[in-house]
């Protein structure tokens, strides 16, 4: 014969297991991604800076031009694998017609205009953060990211990593049709 | 010799994240830098502060503390400038708020339902105890202290 003292111990665990197992789930299939935080900078204005050109471009990044409309702001580097990755879906939006600024992190400038030259240039102005130091207005901390900045200058989405043609069609589109209707 | 080698190793201590040329000249202020710097968390090793981190965003973070420092800011300003960017994520001491409620109160509430439990239980050990037993006569112990008194012996 049982107490029922015997099953306590034992109800814990299997609850206790139940929820890791959830939990397991969520980063695994569920495809939940527990390395992305939420930023603190969404619904924000976006940070002032004035960053210098690329040595051996013209156009520089400064908070003003990002109020003239809907734009994306990408933060890159040359020596970043996954900035490669992304590289062609920022192609395609810019050709598109979506514009899309630059912000050139910690990159020696020889480097960054091979980049450019290789693999295209879709940015409309690109800043050069050389110091890492506007990244951090932005709080910044995995690369690339890539942020959606209304016609108002306000942070509205901040994405971490590399997009893909799915964080294009999921949430960038959608997110771009709604803003500029207002 | 193998003994001074092996003593050789105590003075061997973890190598620290913090350059040279990050270090303040103004031992207060480093001091302080030093304090807030473990406060913060590095987003980029999530598990380390920004004092432990080798990290480059780590390196930046510490130089902007203590170049905010250095401006005259207080250390609850320089820490505020820090989690008005990365979010309250980035302090490895999350404030008391509505959303970390549980996180500050799980603790209490499991120690004492744990306490209540263990209560419990007692009170039902000192129900299920036998009858007392009543003590010995004075024939019984003498009759004890014979027999001890012949095992003594």
């Amino acid at each position: 014969m049982f107490k029922r003292i015997t099953f306590l111990p034992l109800t814990i665990v299997f609850a206790v297991s139940v929820l890791f197992a959830i939990y397991l789930w969520q980063i695994g299939p569920g495809g939940k991604d527990i390395s992305t935080l939420p930023s603190a900078m969404i619904d924000k204005p976006v940070p002032e800076f004035d960053l210098a050109p690329i040595e051996g471009r013209k156009l520089g990044l400064k908070s003003g031009d990002l109020k003239s409309g809907l734009s994306l702001v990408n933060v890159w580097a040359s020596w970043c694998p996954p900035c490669r990755v992304e590289h062609p879906f920022l192609m395609e939006l810019a050709e598109k017609g979506v514009t899309i600024y630059g912000i050139n992190y910690r990159d020696k400038p020889a480097d960054a205009l091979r980049f450019l030259r290789n693999l295209g240039d879709p940015y409309k102005r690109i800043g050069a953060d050389t110091t890492g130091r506007v990244s951090i207005e932005w709080g910044i901390y995995g690369y690339p990211e890539t942020f959606l900045v209304d016609q108002t200058g306000r942070i509205r989405y901040r994405h971490v990593g590399p997009i893909s043609s799915e964080v294009i069609e999921n949430v960038f589109d959608s997110l771009m049709e709604k803003i500029s209707k207002k | 010799m193998k003994t001074v080698i092996f003593l050789l190793f105590f003075l061997v201590t973890p190598a620290l994240a913090i350059q040279p040329d990050e270090i303040l000249e103004d031992k207060v202020l480093e001091e302080r830098a030093r304090v807030i710097s473990k406060e913060l968390r590095c987003l980029v090793c999530q598990n380390q502060s920004i004092d432990d981190s080798d990290a480059p965003l780590a390196k930046d973070l510490r130089v902007l503390v203590r170049e905010r420092l250095q401006a005259g800011e207080s250390d609850e300003k320089v820490i505020e400038f820090v989690a008005d960017r990365y979010g309250d994520f980035v302090l490895l001491r999350p404030p008391v708020k509505a959303s970390t409620l549980t996180l500050w109160i799980s603790p209490i509430v499991i120690l004492i339902v744990g306490v209540i439990f263990l209560l419990m239980r007692f009170r039902k050990q000192e129900k299920n105890m036998p009858v007392k037993v009543p003590p010995l006569s004075s024939e019984e112990t003498k009759k004890l202290e014979a027999a001890l008194g012949e095992d003594k012996r």
